[in-house]
């Protein structure tokens, strides 16, 4: 099983990027579940959401504590130590941040896997929300399809059609572009 | 077909697929889902119902009982506070032995305030004559909403089918949705032997004088002891069409388990983890699910638990001044056994208030009690307990 955590503010789509992770693994023939945290949200606020992933049906439904991946869709959340999102990270974890930075500058979480793209730009580039308040979730799941490889790309875009309700081609476009523009840390020319 | 639902999206299929007629709903977190996606049902053809948009909960289900009344297959959704509100109809609702369905959402009652999941409103409804459906899983609530029906047609009592605030209700989960055809051979159109009919005029819910309405509470009795049967009946249909058979109680891992672990809801499927950790290590543990709560099928779990050395109970609600409330039900069921066949009890009330219920949790509370750590009869997990309870009791901070 699979268990990843989404660290997003709210309103940038962490709930419903992972409602779109669930589709494109279940299109995988994978067993999925995918949850938002059981809070009342508010704009801005930090928020998380769960998904899990199987070759068998789901049992455990509680929070995730123990993640194998993160994927965070603000990175002021890591910059200003809002969160804590590696809290509980499985150590060799993969974690893809939306971040105009180089994985480089992320080295210092821990011993994980890192990968950065600048969904934030793609996703105006491609007029998802706005330059102050951009909807990255469709962008950096093309990212992750290309970083993780749990999930193909072409079922990344047939999830955002199933989910999306408005602009689903231009979603698609950013989730394409993303993938072509990850940038994952070498860890071994990092001296790790 | 397969799809992507969340628990209410599921609740929402069973009801389009049970071809309901007349929805009467009033929204309220976190239930406010399944009739935002049953009213997009109905606006967009693909259910044919009239959807009555009401003024609080108490009227949802007054429309309800109106509509079936008159003959229709009906259905409303509401949690917590919402229940409550209905309490005088839902009494109404099952005296007058009408097959509504309805989907509660289980939510914590407030004071205060809570939208996460317990049981305590749910089960404050026990005594009204409703039948009471525990769901475990989103593929559950689609297929028990269609059994719902189908149970409630044929011994006239309402139903409740039941699923956790957001562990549930909120969690996207892949599900195979039945086909309509098949659902339709086994759920035919309603006929209701009694309705309000122009040709036949009668009067309904009259006056009953104390040489008569103890016949009536009587019949109730007797529908619900028949309705044992008709719940077992109707999850082997079910499994015979669809392959997933229901009953009254699932049994996990049972065969030659001496410690038991009772519970019913999502904290049964995280259950399973543990159980099969256990047995792993060589510890024989197993699950017993609660499904069906009301009718109580108390003889069958007399049957079942007989003989086995510790049975643990888990209750996501309180009896305050008692017992966790499965825990208290499942002992008066034990009472009519031999003392050499009664397994001493353990009780747990934990996960109030949509508290999370982990492995770990399952894991520390049967682990407890099978090395004889824990022999407290009942015991709050998890909880801050204070230095002086006598003065916690009664200072609110």
């Amino acid at each position: 099983m699979i268990e990843i955590r989404i660290h997003g503010r709210g309103g940038q789509g962490a709930v419903i990027a992972s409602q779109i992770l669930a589709e494109a693994a279940f299109r995988e023939d994978m067993h999925v579940q995918a949850f938002p945290s059981f809070g009342s949200e508010r704009r801005g606020a930090p928020v998380a959401a769960f998904v899990r992933l199987d070759d068998e049906p789901v049992r455990i439904r509680t929070e995730i504590y123990e993640p194998d991946g993160l994927i965070v869709l603000d990175q002021s959340l890591i910059l200003q130590k809002l969160v804590d999102v590696t809290q509980g990270f499985k150590e060799g974890g993969w974690i893809l941040i939306n971040s105009s930075h180089p994985p480089e500058e992320f080295a210092g979480l821990g011993s994980y896997r890192v990968a950065t793209v600048d969904a934030a730009h793609i996703a105006v580039e491609h007029h998802l929300g706005s330059i102050t308040a951009p909807i990255v979730n469709t962008a950096i799941l093309g990212a992750f399809s290309t970083f993780t490889g749990l999930v193909g790309l072409e079922h990344i875009a047939e999830a955002i059609h199933a989910t999306v309700p408005v602009k689903p081609e231009a979603n698609v476009a950013a989730a394409r572009q993303a993938a072509q523009s990850v940038k994952v840390l070498d860890a071994q020319a990092a001296g790790r | 077909m397969r799809m992507v639902l969340k628990g209410n999206g599921a609740v929402a299929h069973g009801v389009r697929l049970a071809r309901a007629q007349v929805i009467s709903a009033y929204p309220i977190t976190p239930q406010t889902s399944i009739i935002e996606g049953l009213a997009d049902m109905v606006s967009e053809g693909k259910l044919d119902a009239k959807f009555i948009k009401v003024e609080s909960e108490h009227s949802a289900l007054a429309g309800c009982i109106s509509a079936s009344s008159a003959g229709a297959r009906v259905f409303t959704a509401t949690s917590a506070q919402g229940l409550a509100l209905m309490h005088e109809l839902i009494h109404w609702a099952a005296g007058a032995r009408l097959p509504i369905v309805l989907a509660n959402v289980n939510r914590a009652m407030a004071p205060g305030w809570s939208i996460w999941t317990d049981q305590n409103d749910s089960l404050s409804q026990r005594d009204t004559g409703w039948m009471q459906v525990y769901c475990e899983s989103s593929q559950e609530v689609v297929d028990s909403v269609i059994q719902a029906y189908k149970v409630s047609e044929k011994v006239l009592l309402p139903t409740m089918v039941i699923l956790d605030a957001f562990f549930l209700s909120h969690t996207y989960e892949d599900v195979e949705v039945p086909e309509q055809s098949m659902v339709d051979g086994f759920l035919p159109p309603l006929d209701l032997p009694q309705k309000m009919d122009l040709e036949r005029p009668a009067a309904l819910g009259n006056l009953v004088f104390p040489d008569r309405y103890m016949e009536f509470r009587r019949k109730m009795d007797l529908a619900h002891d028949l309705a044992l049967g008709v719940w077992e009946e109707v999850g082997r249909e079910w499994g015979g069409l669809t392959g997933r058979s229901y009953g009254l109680v699932e049994e996990y891992r049972l065969e030659g388990a001496e410690l038991v672990f009772v519970t019913a809801a999502t904290a049964a499927s995280t259950a399973r983890v543990v159980i099969d950790a256990m047995r792993e290590e060589g510890i024989p543990a197993g699950l017993l699910r609660l499904r069906v709560f009301r009718p109580f099928p108390a003889e069958l779990l007399r049957g079942v638990l007989a003989g086995r050395k510790k049975v643990v109970v888990l209750d996501r609600n309180c009896s305050f001044g008692h017992h966790g409330i499965f825990h208290q039900e499942i002992k008066s069921a034990l009472y009519g056994l031999p003392d050499a066949q009664r397994p001493p009890m353990y009780g747990f009330i934990a996960g109030l208030g949509g508290r999370d219920i982990r492995p770990d949790d399952i894991d520390g509370m049967l682990r407890g009690v099978w090395e004889g750590r824990i022999t407290d009869p009942v015991s709050w997990w998890d909880v801050l307990e204070a230095k002086d309870p006598a003065r916690a009791a009664v200072v609110m901070a």
